[in-house]
């Protein structure tokens, strides 16, 4: 019994092995957030400085119509790109499911789109959107000359515009992974659901979607993230514009860090904008893993 | 390895004594459009004859693209050699901070307070007495070019001030012309802005708003004549669809457009295209109203090195770029006006011409840049954009924005 080795040396190689890791994810991670959050109540212009301002950088944000037209955009960009692109790749990968032909061949073709870059994807459909050269043109010229479809410029919509950038560059990728937990569902439970007459449809919703809980919250994980760093691809589509109608939290830090050399300014947005993603993080991850260890 | 090493000592012994030793400084801006590149190469030639060599690096995309970048190279210990800041407040912070050096050796050496233009340019180049930046040209704003083309198609006289230039739109907008360019980049809408400010509002106007912060000048009803000629101008800028200046500034060389108001760089752009100012296109400094420039510009900043060579090498880049050789030869290229009061200017156009008048007159205020921190300008700049683009926005709204804005100003 006494020479058992401790605890703190078993499996030694590994856990020496993940000291860098743990300490990146200790020192960039972790201290780097814990230094923002610091220097967001101060009033540090292009260089961080501690000077304490209290609250004041975060009145500002809150009192600042762009800030609040970010969140709003944020909003309906991520809620519908969460439900579009959910519903479209499921639909997608249960029709790809039905054994069709040359499945290959679509299955390339849908996931292409998630191979170009946000930036690319912007600029591609920042053209298809332009009411001159893009899509409203040629459809006029099709003979259809009342055709009015100019997304991006019309203050009301564009947020729209840049959906549809972001719907199709990324309901590939949604599609793959539900093709994949599809593939997963055992051939048995649709023999069984058919030797029962129950419609596919219901199969679909009241069976297989259950069963594929884990590769939906995979997903899940997948586009939130995707949302929350939004900022590439207006970038690309409208640089924010037209006036402010398309800014998102995450191109307000970067002007305000680096444009308008206000660090502090950038700093309270950025705290904001951990907040809400812990705000969203916090309660899944209990639920997800707290759960688990006590059943 | 010894004879490697022996030679390498040599070297190092050498470049230590003070020789000749050529040195390659990196030096880092954003002038990319064809006049502007064809303007900075004229640098890079004079540099490179000094045995030194110029190691361009251009970031392509205004500055408001390039100066991150620039700032977090020098605050994040890769300084280049070199790099263009607007001269004013961008950098103050740089300096202040010690991360840039003084080059005020060249400056007593050749005498410079003597030869510039005028005394401002120098002093917003200084903190505590010493000189941290080398004005390289003045630019000034308050320009509205227009196209002779596209008034003569429209069948109106080409305006002399900016109320005709107001009144000519309909009929400009009948022969399906765009009125003015304007790009949907925030900087120019803001660029446009005080323009008004100072050319319809007037000096003291200028001076007390951006100078003295003053809120009552700001809300009163000057500024607000100032807000309804923005309402005209958005008004008239209704059909451009264009980003970059530049490409507004096409359309008005190809006669798509009538007008757009745009700093003195934009001359660069006829130039390139083959244009003759008074012929093929006008240019009003001031709006043909008050005729006061802004003096804004580049200058060439240098961020502090350890390696002594190219430490040394900075100074004679300083010497280079105010030398009368590449000050005439990179301001006819870039359609700005030059920095030295000694310089022959026989060959400058119609337009730069009329810029030096005003110069001599001493019509001249400070920029922006000098006046409000880059904070405030872009809170501005938010403004302004969203003015141009939003209808629903009265002029009145705006300006109660603007009231604020400048209230918590710095």
């Amino acid at each position: 019994m006494s020479d058992r080795p401790s605890r703190l040396f078993h499996n030694l190689n590994a856990k020496i092995a993940s000291i860098p890791m743990a300490l990146t994810a200790m020192v960039v991670f972790l201290g780097g957030s814990i230094w923002t959050v610091v220097y967001s109540f101060t009033n540090s212009k292009l260089l961080p400085r501690a000077k304490w301002a209290g609250l004041d950088q975060y009145e500002r944000l809150w009192g600042t119509e762009r800030w609040l037209i970010s969140i709003e955009n944020l909003a309906i960009y991520g809620v519908l790109s969460l439900i579009f692109s959910l519903v479209i790749g499921f639909v997608l990968a249960a029709l790809m499911d039905q054994k069709i032909r040359f499945e290959d061949t679509f299955r390339t073709i849908f996931l292409y789109p998630f191979a170009l870059s946000f930036i690319v994807t912007g600029l591609v459909w920042q053209w298809l959107l332009n009411p001159e050269f893009g899509i409203q043109s040629v459809i006029r010229d099709l003979g259809f000359e009342s055709f009015n479809f100019d997304p991006l410029y019309n203050a009301d919509i564009a947020i729209y515009g840049i959906l549809i950038a972001g719907l199709w560059q990324g309901t590939g990728l949604v599609m793959c992974l539900m093709l994949a937990g599809l593939r997963g569902i055992d051939e048995d439970i649709w023999k069984a659901s058919r030797i029962d007459g129950i419609p596919m449809w219901k199969t679909y919703l009241l069976v297989v979607i259950p069963m594929m809980r884990p590769v939906f919250i995979t997903t899940l994980v997948i586009i939130t993230a995707g949302i929350v760093k939004l900022y590439d691809l207006v970038v690309a589509q409208t640089g924010g514009g037209p006036g402010i109608a398309t800014e998102v939290p995450a191109k307000y830090v970067y002007d305000m860090m680096f444009q308008a050399q206000n660090l502090g300014q950038g700093f309270a947005a950025s705290t904001m904008m951990l907040i809400s993603v812990i705000i969203i993080i916090i309660p899944w991850a209990y639920l997800e893993f707290g759960g688990k260890r006590r059943g | 390895m010894t004879a490697f090493a022996k030679i390498a000592c040599a070297g190092a012994v050498a470049s230590f004594a003070g020789a000749t030793w050529a040195e390659e400084l990196e030096v880092t801006h954003w002038w990319t459009s064809g006049g502007e590149a064809a303007a900075v190469a004229e640098f890079a030639k004079a540099f490179d004859a000094t045995g030194n060599k110029w190691v361009d690096g251009a970031i392509a995309g205004s500055g408001s693209t390039a100066r991150p970048i620039m700032i977090s190279r020098i605050t994040g210990g890769d300084p280049m050699a070199a790099t263009q800041f607007n001269h004013g407040r961008q950098a103050e912070e740089l300096v202040e901070a010690g991360l840039m050096r003084p080059i005020t050796e060249v400056a007593e050496a050749e005498g410079w307070a003597n030869i510039v233009a005028t005394p401002g340019l120098l002093d917003s180049c200084t903190l505590d007495g010493e000189l941290y930046c080398v004005p390289v040209n003045i630019h000034s704003w308050q320009w509205l070019w227009l196209s002779n083309k596209a008034f003569e198609e429209a069948g109106v006289p080409v305006p002399t001030t900016w109320d005709e230039f107001v009144a000519a739109g309909p009929a400009l907008e009948a022969a399906g012309k765009v009125p003015m360019a304007l790009g949907k980049q925030p900087w120019q809408a803001m660029g446009a802005f005080k323009v008004l400010v100072l050319n319809l509002g007037g000096p003291e106007l200028y001076t007390k708003v951006f100078g003295d912060k003053d809120t009552d000048a700001a809300a009163g009803p000057e500024m607000a004549a100032v807000w309804k000629a923005a309402d005209d101008m958005r008004k008239l800028a209704v059909g451009s669809n264009v980003q970059e200046w530049n490409q507004a500034t096409s359309m008005v060389i190809n006669g798509q457009a009538g007008g757009q108001i745009m700093g003195d760089w934009a001359q660069g752009e006829f130039q390139v295209a083959g244009q003759v100012a008074g012929t093929d296109y006008t240019c009003l400094p001031g709006l043909g109203a008050q005729t006061y420039l802004s003096t804004a510009g580049d200058a060439i900043y240098f961020p502090l090195l350890r390696d002594e060579g190219k430490s040394a090498a900075q100074l004679e880049l300083a010497s280079v770029l105010f030398s009368p050789e590449a000050q005439l030869a990179f301001n006819t290229k870039k359609g700005s006006l030059p920095v030295r009061n000694d310089l022959d200017l026989s060959t400058a156009n119609d337009c730069m011409r009329k810029g030096l008048e005003i110069l001599a007159e001493g019509n001249i205020v400070p920029d922006t840049d000098q006046l409000i921190s880059p904070d405030t300008n872009t809170q501005l700049q938010d403004l302004m954009i969203q003015f141009i683009s939003d209808m629903n926005m009265t002029p009145d709204a705006a300006q109660a924005r603007f009231v604020e804005i400048i209230g918590d100003a710095d």
